[in-house]
This record gives structure tokens, sequence and C-alpha cells, in this order.
């Protein structure tokens, strides 16, 4: 119902649509700035004279003949290998997020069902391990990493990404299997079903919405994590993020920032995409835990 | 269900936390309690013609091999935990009675590495929690005014922050505001001021950072209220509008009681994912002028060759410590809550 009191303009309103222009262009223009930026070169991206040089790539032109250069891309992707590290990420990621919902839908629904004082107790320490950094973590796995020799390959970085995205994926599926009526499983059960026929008939055909939101923000966390993959992987199976970071160490001082800046760009790609397909999942996952109180 | 099938289902689940969490928080604690080892240190005579020498020398085989029988270290006990680097009682009972005025223990104070990282933890805490709540409330009840075509790509838009790699996100702002970086650049034009630089001044990194951290949370709290905001009874708003509330009155009484389950919510995921503040600072390289706590614990394990897991676990605990008792409150609410419910 849209009366004139509620559509007249104020002073207020005025102010709030400002403040939404604002922050629209913050959060948008550094992504467009960037991405603009990589294929140009270094002298205009980071021009001390004119910032309108790495808008119209003056020195690009005088450099390369043209005002578009891929020589960043070529730099990071073939001369630093860069698609070794995103091999590596596609491994990790996959794997963690498989296994993630794996384990984290079987918890989930355990938890989601069962009314003993225990689960509440694990769902207590699931919150406490979520607000661990997890950094904190990581300084515990080390010592034992290095004697079982285990350290630096990735089936390690992944068992441990599983285990640190755990908490979350619970909290997240428990509630998401609240949702589903009690009834279907448990009349399944009256039919003569095992607990766990039940499950695998009768609630895992309803879970997918639950489980694909779960399973974005279980990518998230993989693909996004620095301070695991950075410590616990060997340099020749570097994921993205931590190689982006060495990137940061080696090339800048031989000159070649723009390999970073064509690094950065390539690992937020594919969060573009994500986010591009799954808005709508992605917004009612971060705010399923929410809403619900 | 029966603790049977329960067992089975949560095993798989289970497992991986105590492996994984819990019993690395015990083995964090057990290596804070050694030091690593001294370096072994070999006495000889070395005669030349004016008489004879002692000399001392590494024996690197020796520590070595020392390092290798036990790699924890030697046995410390709590030393580590009251050294310099940790809570540093000593230094801190020293500047105490040895600085005049409160500003010099201040000072004293943020040479102690702990301390220096402790009280940047804080202060971005501190700072960008209720900015973002402020902010990402504000832009929610604008967006929910702009005309359905427009919502989508605005929500599309701010999703891009928060989703960033936090190390990726921070690296372009960081290219952005450098002293060559088209705002860096553009300020010093503007100031007129060569020296303006990112780099130079603890204020400006502090104030950066404190940026960065609203620019990648403030969607979550976008959202949220967005969210929320859908939900607010129509019959309450009508009631208000027709008792002659104002928009902000409106606001004030009625949206904001709505949102405050939604506000406490924001709120416990901004201080769990404040206070374990690390990318940015890696990011801005600025370890000179701000740490944080899980900064130097990373840098305590990648101190080449030899890193001090001791002083990493001891760190480790006491930030682990530190996050108890931010979520105290929070765990005590919830246990209440579950105890109104079961009884």
């Amino acid at each position: 119902m849209a009366t004139k009191a509620q559509n007249r303009v104020t002073p207020l309103t005025i102010i709030s649509l400002a403040l939404v222009a604002v922050w629209l262009i913050v959060a948008a223009f550094p992504f467009f700035w960037t991405l603009w930026g990589s294929f140009k070169v270094q002298a205009d991206f980071f021009s001390k004279a004119n910032w309108m040089n790495a808008f119209y790539g003056v020195n690009t032109i005088a450099e390369t003949g043209s005002a578009f250069t891929g020589a960043g891309y070529h730099g990071a992707w073939i001369q630093e290998e860069f698609w070794k590290n995103v091999i590596n990420t596609s491994i990790v990621v996959f794997f963690t997020v498989v296994i993630s919902l794996t384990f984290g839908t079987l918890g989930g629904y355990a938890l989601a069902r069962s009314g003993f004082r225990y689960a509440f107790w694990i769902l207590m320490a699931a919150l406490v391990f979520r607000a661990m950094p997890h950094i904190t973590l990581v300084s515990g796995y080390m010592l034992p990493f290095f004697k079982w020799n285990i350290w630096g390959h990735l089936p390690t970085t992944i068992i441990v990404l599983v285990a640190i995205n755990q908490p979350f994926t619970l909290w997240m599926l428990h509630s998401f299997f609240l949702n589903i009526p009690k009834d279907m499983d448990e009349s399944a059960m009256v039919d003569g079903c095992t607990r766990f026929q039940a499950f695998r008939h009768v609630i895992i055909p309803v879970m997918w919405p639950g489980v694909v939101t779960t399973g974005l923000f279980s990518f998230l966390l993989a693909y996004n994590d620095f301070a695991v993959t950075s410590m616990l992987l060997s340099s020749e199976n570097e994921t993205m993020v931590p190689a982006i970071a060495s990137f940061l160490g080696t090339t800048q001082v031989e000159g070649n920032v723009m390999f970073a800046v064509a690094a950065v760009v390539s690992a937020t790609a594919p969060l573009f995409v994500l986010i591009l397909f799954f808005q709508r999942q992605i917004v009612s996952g971060l705010t399923a835990g929410a809403v619900k109180g | 269900m029966k603790h049977r099938p329960f067992f089975w289902f949560i095993l798989p689940t289970l497992s991986a936390m105590i492996l994984f969490i819990a019993l690395p928080i015990i083995s964090v604690f057990v290596q804070s309690l050694y030091i690593e080892h001294e370096q072994v240190i070999v006495v000889s005579e070395s005669c030349g013609p004016f008489g004879c020498n002692p000399t001392t020398s590494i024996d690197l085989e020796a520590t070595a091999a020392l390092r290798e029988d036990a790699p924890l270290g030697r046995f410390n006990g709590l030393a580590t935990y009251t050294n310099r680097s940790h809570l540093a009682f000593i230094e801190l009972g020293e500047a105490w009675r040895t600085t005049e005025s409160l500003g010099e223990f201040w000072d004293q104070i943020m040479n102690l590495p702990f301390y220096r990282a402790l009280i940047f933890t804080l202060t971005y805490t501190a700072a960008v929690t209720p900015m973002v709540i402020l902010l990402g409330l504000a832009i929610a009840v604008g967006v929910n005014n702009l005309p359905k075509f427009l919502k989508g790509p605005s929500i599309f838009v701010s999703l891009l922050p928060f989703l960033v790699t936090p190390l990726v996100g921070s690296l372009i702002l960081y290219w952005m505001v450098d002293s060559d970086g088209v705002i860096g650049a553009t300020l010093q034009i503007i100031f007129d001021d060569p020296s303006l630089s990112l780099k130079a001044s603890t204020t400006l990194t502090w104030v950066m950072l404190i940026i960065y951290g609203i620019w990648h949370m403030l969607p979550f709290s976008f959202i949220t209220f967005y969210a929320g905001l859908q939900t607010v009874p129509e019959d309450t708003m009508e009631a208000a509008m027709i008792d002659g509330a104002s928009k902000w009155q409106r606001m004030r009484h009625v949206i904001v009681p709505h949102l405050a389950p939604l506000m406490s919510f924001v709120t416990l995921m901004m201080l769990m994912d404040n206070f374990r503040v690390f990318e940015p600072i890696v990011s801005f390289s600025a370890e000179a002028h701000a740490t944080s706590l899980s900064w130097i614990i990373f840098n305590d394990l990648r101190e080449s060759g030899n890193p001090l897991y001791g002083s990493a676990g001891a760190t480790s605990l006491l930030t682990v410590i530190g996050v108890i008792l931010l979520l105290t409150p929070v765990l005590i609410r919830t246990w209440r809550d579950f105890n109104r419910k079961v009884h």
C-alpha cells in the first residue's frame, strides 16, 4: 500500500538515498578500478603524476603500442606459474566442500532430531570453535604435522579446512533440518525404516536447497582462507591466496607488481561469477541463522 | 533420536572437530610450556704461539641432533607467558614505577609486542563493530526504499566486498590508497604534501585498516537488516502512521525494536570475525604501525628457519581466552534460553 505520506520526499529520504549511492560506489569502484588497471603497465596503474594515466593508459601506449596489455596476466599465469596454484585451489576447494557437506549433513540432521542435553552442548562447543581465530589452531598443528611427516600436502590441508568448516556447517544445516517437519522421517520409521533409511529415502531428496546454500559458504571459507593454506602448504603445493601473498614479497621487489594485480583479478573473477549465479542462495544463507532469531 | 543412531550420525563431524580443533588447543597449551633449545656451545682450547685461549663455537651438529630429539624444546613452565613478548609483568611494573605521566606509561606499553597487538585488535573490533551496524542499518533502510528494479543490483554490488578473499580485498584497497595509487597520489596533490603516506603514519595506518574493516563487513549487517526489514509487520507500521508518527519516529520506535534481536546476532558475528583481524595487516604490510594478535602468532610461526612454537602457543592460548571472555555473555544467554525451552 503506497500512500502519499509514504512517498513524500523528505530530507531524510534524500540523505538515505545519497548514502546508498555513496556506498554502492565505494563497494564497486575498487573492483572496476583494479580490473581496468590490470590491463595497464605499472607506470600507469601506479601513476604518481596523474591518475588519469591509468584511465587512458598513456604509458601503456608508449611501452606496448596499445592501450591495453595482457603482460601482467602473461607474467602471472605463465612466468610465475599461477596456473599451478589455480589447480591446487580447485582440488582443495572441491574436496573441502564435498567432505564438509557429507559430515555436516549427517551431524546437522542428528542434532536437529535429538532433544537430549548433549546435543545442546555439542552446538555450544561448535559455537566456541567457530569463534577461534584460525591461526591459533594452526600453531597447534605445525609440530605434530612435522613429526608425522604430513606437513605440506594437499590432503592434510583439506582435512584441516574440513574440520575448521564443521562448526559453521553444523549450525547452518542444523537450523535448516529443524525446518523440515519431523513427521516426514518419523512416519517413514513407523513404516519400518531404520533411522538411516529414513534419512536416505525421505530427508536426502528434500535437503538440497539447504545443502547448496551451506555448500556456497563452505566454498567461500576454503577459497578465501589464508591462515591455514599459507602455513600448512609447501611452496609447490601452494594455493592461490598464499601465492598472491608471496608474489608481494618476490615480484614487487623486481618491479613486477602488475603480476600480483593480474593474479588478484584472476582470483576475484570466480567469486564474481559465483555471486552472479547464486545471489539469492547467498542472501538466504546469510540471513538463515539470523531472521529466525 | 536414540543415542545409538545419534552417535553414528555425529561421529564423522565430531571426530573431525575433536581431532583438529579441540586437540590442537591442547597441543598449543603443551607447546607453550616449552621453549626452543639453546644452541650447543663447545668450548675448546686453541693453542697458538702466545699460549692457549679458550674459544667458544656453536656445535651445529649437536644442536640439530638436540632439536631432532626433542622438537618441543626445553620445559619452561609458565615463564613464556610472563616474559617480555607476552604478559610482561616485570616490564609493566617497571614502566609503572619509572614513568611520570600516563602518556609516558602508555608509550612504554605500546613497545611491548603483546599489548601493542592486543590494543590494536580491541580498537579495531570496537571501532568496526558499531560503525558497521549503524551504517548497515542506514543502507538497508535506503535500499528498501529503492524502486524494485534497483534492489537486486544493489545487493549484488554490496556482496562483492564481503565475499572477496580478505587478503585480496585489502590488497585492492591498499593499491588505491598507497602513495602511488589513485587515491593516495591524489590526496598528496590536494594537500600539497608529498610526504603524506600511509606507510609513514601510525594514525593513518590504523584509520585505513579500520576503513577496510568497515568496507569488508558492512554488507553482512546490511543484508541481515535488509532481510529483517522485509518482516516488519505492516499493521504496526500503519498504526504508527495513523497515530501521526513521522518517518524518523517510525524508524526509532517500530523498525529498530523489531530488528533488535538481529542486532545482537550481527554483533556476535562481528565480534568473532573482527577479533581475528589478520589478512589486512599482511596486505598493507602494516606491521611497523599495527599488529594484531593473529598477526603476531603468524609472525612467530614464520620466523624463518627457527619458528618460535612456544611463543606462538602462549599467544594463541591467550587469544583463545580472550575469545571466550568475549563470548561469555552470549553463551550465558543461550544457556538460559535453552533451559527455558526445556522446562
